[in-house]
């Protein structure tokens, strides 16, 4: 799928860009991506490893096992494959807090962590499994609490109440984050 | 709303200090502990950039080729049909695909509209209630060496869809 996805991208785009004759934008966004890769990478890089530290004691000390037990009876409904006690359990719920409270940069290596975790369970490593399909609509239906690039990015432009969509956005990704999770054992269901 | 504020940037330094002292308590040594655990975030990081160096790749070309400008204009009838705002179309396109493409369009909406028009509200709702799908997938997905993804790409973004056709509805009643 994303196979086809990415080739779809670059073949329609390349070929658009041709026929107009701009093959200049072509060469030099094939060539900038190497470079707006790394800066991703060299920006992420740093609080990935500051988590991953904080983890582990976490982890070592028992915490994280304290934690996965607490969340147990919750997350079992959505996740049923993971067994009590797991550590992806504490990691999959920081994941989620961190979201909700719009700390994108802590909630990625939980999320990373959590999906090597996952990735432990899994029978077949190259194949996705139900709980990381789970996983994966929970954050990319994230609920925030506070959208914060888009709350400065209003006061950046004079708005009289830049927090007035504080609301409205929760409301939308908590319904939409439900409708994703019926969704997505729809389509486990089906997969079965 | 100031509450929320004040607790979100609590959350950082609350975390890190119950880690710290709940694992003095349990006799660790937390030093060695955190070297270690620092010690797999370049293992991490060096496996997620090659699927991430391939989707950048894919979504800069198209961002940048105009070509979505093109896709609108055959979309324009179907969207008038149904009476949907013409303008928030880019933003509810990209977004699964590149969040600060979406951030962009949004400044430019707020230029053109002003930040507190029903337009830009709607488009930012929008943009606030997602994630870049696409992203997350590659990333996650890629850096534990998931190769066959199975049906998440069509979930990540029928729920984008979704949450579109949620915010349509929603968003009227605030503003």
């Amino acid at each position: 799928m994303i196979n086809k996805l990415w080739s779809f991208l670059i073949i329609v785009a390349s070929v658009f860009l041709i026929i107009k004759g701009k093959a200049d934008v072509l060469n030099s966004q094939i060539l900038s991506s190497g470079k707006v890769t790394l800066d991703l990478v060299v920006q992420i890089f740093p609080i990935i490893s500051l988590w991953l530290g904080i983890m582990n004691i976490a982890k070592q000390s028992g915490l994280l096992n304290k934690a996965s037990n607490f969340i147990f009876p919750i997350l079992h409904k959505l996740f049923p494959e993971i067994p009590k006690g797991h550590e992806s359990l504490g990691l999959i719920s920081s994941n989620i807090i961190a979201n909700t409270f719009g700390l994108g940069n802590a909630a990625t290596p939980f999320g990373l962590k959590a999906m090597e975790e996952l990735q432990s369970l899994n029978k077949n490593k190259e194949v996705a499994s139900r709980s990381m399909i789970t996983f994966l609509v929970i954050n990319t239906c994230s609920i925030t609490l506070v959208p914060t690039t888009i709350i400065s990015l209003r006061m950046m432009h004079d708005s009289t109440d830049p927090t007035s969509i504080v609301l409205p956005c929760l409301v939308v990704s908590s319904l939409s984050l439900i409708v994703g999770l019926i969704i997505d054992r729809i389509f486990a269901g089906r997969s079965r | 709303m100031r509450l929320i504020k004040f607790i979100s940037s609590l959350f950082i330094p609350f975390l890190v200090l119950v880690v710290i002292i709940y694992g003095i308590c349990k006799k660790i040594n937390v030093y060695d502990s955190f070297v270690e655990g620092a010690k797999e975030g370049l293992p991490m990081v060096v496996s997620m950039f090659p699927s991430l160096l391939a989707m950048i790749l894919g979504i800069n070309i198209f961002t940048n080729s105009g070509i979505i400008d093109y896709i609108f204009m055959f979309l324009k009838p179907l969207f008038i049909l149904i009476k949907v705002p013409l303008e928030i179309l880019p933003v509810a396109v990209m977004r699964p695909l590149s969040g600060s493409f979406g951030l962009a369009l949004l400044n430019e909406m707020y230029n053109t509209y002003g930040p507190d028009s029903f337009l830009s509200n709607l488009t930012s709702v929008i943009q606030g209630s997602s994630d870049t799908t696409i992203y997350i997938i590659t990333l996650y997905f890629g850096t534990i060496g998931i190769k066959k993804i199975k049906y998440a790409l069509w979930v990540g973004l029928l729920a984008d869809l979704v949450m579109v056709i949620i915010a349509l509805i929603v968003v009227p009643l605030f503003f």
